[in-house]
């Protein structure tokens, strides 16, 4: 195995490991901090497909924001009597037998299908030439600036929700 | 050139932790100073041995732990508040050619990692089990979200006049004039952020001593403690590096007659110090925030306004260059 296939293995090896860390935990803090880990290790992903400015807004965003308020909020509620409590339903051992059979059905099919997509314009080269920022930058606000508005949209329709409800009492 | 890396590397990390050191010395000189006192005077010439006593003393103390800490998360939570405080500062470009890493994302590196380290506080917070330290923990976690927005939009008017994000492009289009001249507002905003991100006063509330005996490392001990105070101080090292570079030119300095010859490095240091010098006027002048001013002002005022910040420069920009 070559360098980066060495580096995607551990990769995808540690996401599996820690994202079955993040729901067995019985402990939410734990389960959040080991969430972390795993945003880390995607980060490294992004990085290792030349995609930095996708790894610092994965932890920005992610790591930074969305996991800190994860946090707070856990904090905030107690759980102590979850922690007791039973983890899984009674049907998890179903769920593992599908969720094993899936897994053989894909490894068995990986070896056999190759899909090679076109190469598109932004290769290696072009996007280091001019710096992963700026291309997607570019790419955002001209091929895909509608998605981008409707994405933005929906984002916005999120805050005046979220405002609503907290303001149930509107003078 | 890897070795000749990893031992340049090395040095500016032993250097750096010198420079946290002696910062903490240089902080109870500027207060006791403002406050009509001396400061240090025992150990060495003018208590210049005293940052030197007191790490010593910290290493000799006992390490105390609650007997109902989460164990493993309470000893994590130290490491990373430093660990992302020195990573840092592998971007940041200390003289002409010469960063550790000369990132295209250094910005966002920076920002990234500052987001990492608020970490360190709510968990010691948490995992300490102790009222003091999470009602710490919390304010911390709701301060960090809060001005880390400020921040980073604050930064974006400065991308947008480089035109780039890596730290060192930043200093070079900076050689003529300093971007504080284009960007008061936003270096306003980032000045506040910043100490709103380091937790320094005037909006030290997770280690409130008035309320919170010492907030989040209220149970922590010894060493460990000694790892907090590091890693403050070296997020005010590096938040005022990045003020440095982002808004008063970095190593950029006067190019004529005796300057020219002057190290580039003395004007990035000297920078640096100006600007770790105002945390502690501000802390000797100003009194604590109270908690909903806190929120009122990140969301209500710095947000809005580094917003109409990136418009306008944005505006600015396109209309001046066509």
């Amino acid at each position: 195995m070559s360098m980066p296939q060495v580096f995607f293995a551990y990769l995808a090896g540690m996401i599996t490991v820690l994202s079955l860390l993040v729901v067995t935990r019985k402990n939410p803090v734990h389960s959040v901090l080991w969430m972390l880990v795993m945003f880390l290790h995607i980060a490294a992903l992004y990085l290792s497909l030349n995609a930095e400015f996708l790894a610092a807004i994965q932890i920005i965003v992610y790591a930074g924001a969305i996991l800190v308020l994860f946090l707070f909020v856990i904090m905030l509620l107690n759980l102590r009597k979850e922690e007791t409590e039973k983890r899984f339903q009674n049907q998890w051992p179903f769920s593992v037998g599908v969720g094993v059979v899936l897994a053989i059905f894909s490894v068995s099919i990986v070896g056999k299908i190759t899909v090679i997509a076109p190469l598109g314009q932004y290769t290696v080269e072009a996007v280091r030439s001019e710096g992963s920022v700026m291309t997607i930058g570019k790419v955002l606000y001209t091929d895909f600036l509608l998605p981008f508005e409707i994405a933005s949209l929906l984002l916005l329709v999120a805050i005046v929700g979220a405002v609503v409800l907290a303001k149930r009492r509107l003078e | 050139m890897d070795l000749i890396q990893f031992i340049m590397t090395l040095i500016v990390i032993g250097v750096f932790l010198l420079h946290v050191a002696f910062v903490q010395y240089f902080e109870r000189k500027a207060l006791g100073h403002m406050q009509s006192r001396l400061g240090p005077m025992r150990v060495g010439w003018h208590g210049l041995l005293q940052p030197i006593a007191d790490s010593v003393k910290l290493l000799f103390k006992e390490d105390i732990m609650p007997a109902n800490a989460d164990k493993p998360i309470f000893y994590l939570a130290p490491i990373i508040g430093v660990v992302a405080a020195i990573t840092s500062l592998a971007v940041i470009p200390i003289w002409p050619g010469f960063s550790i890493a000369n990132l295209n994302i250094g910005i966002l590196f920076i920002l990234a990692l500052s987001s990492v380290g608020a970490y360190s506080i709510v968990l010691a917070g948490w995992a300490s089990n102790s009222k003091y330290s999470f009602l710490g923990g919390l304010r911390s976690s709701a301060q960090v979200i809060s001005y880390e927005i400020a921040m980073g939009l604050s930064l974006v008017g400065v991308m947008m006049l480089a035109g780039s994000a890596n730290l060192t492009d930043i200093v070079n289009a900076q050689s003529k004039s300093w971007f504080i001249l284009y960007q008061p507002v936003a270096c306003l905003i980032f000045v506040l952020s910043a100490l709103a991100e380091t937790n320094r006063v005037p909006f030290d509330l997770t280690e409130a001593e008035s309320e919170l005996v010492a907030g989040y490392a209220t149970e922590y001990s010894g060493f460990r403690w000694a790892l907090f105070f590091m890693a403050e101080y070296a997020g005010m090292f590096v938040m005022s590096a990045l003020g440095a570079v982002c808004f008063l030119g970095g190593w950029n300095g006067p190019d004529f007659g005796i300057f020219a010859n002057v190290p580039k490095i003395i004007w990035f240091l000297l920078k640096v110090y100006g600007c770790i010098f105002t945390y502690f006027w501000l802390r000797a002048t100003l009194p604590r925030y109270r908690y909903d001013q806190l929120m009122n002002l990140g969301w209500k005022i710095f947000i809005p306004l580094s917003l109409a910040n990136i418009v306008v420069t944005g505006l600015v920009r396109v209309l001046w260059k066509g």
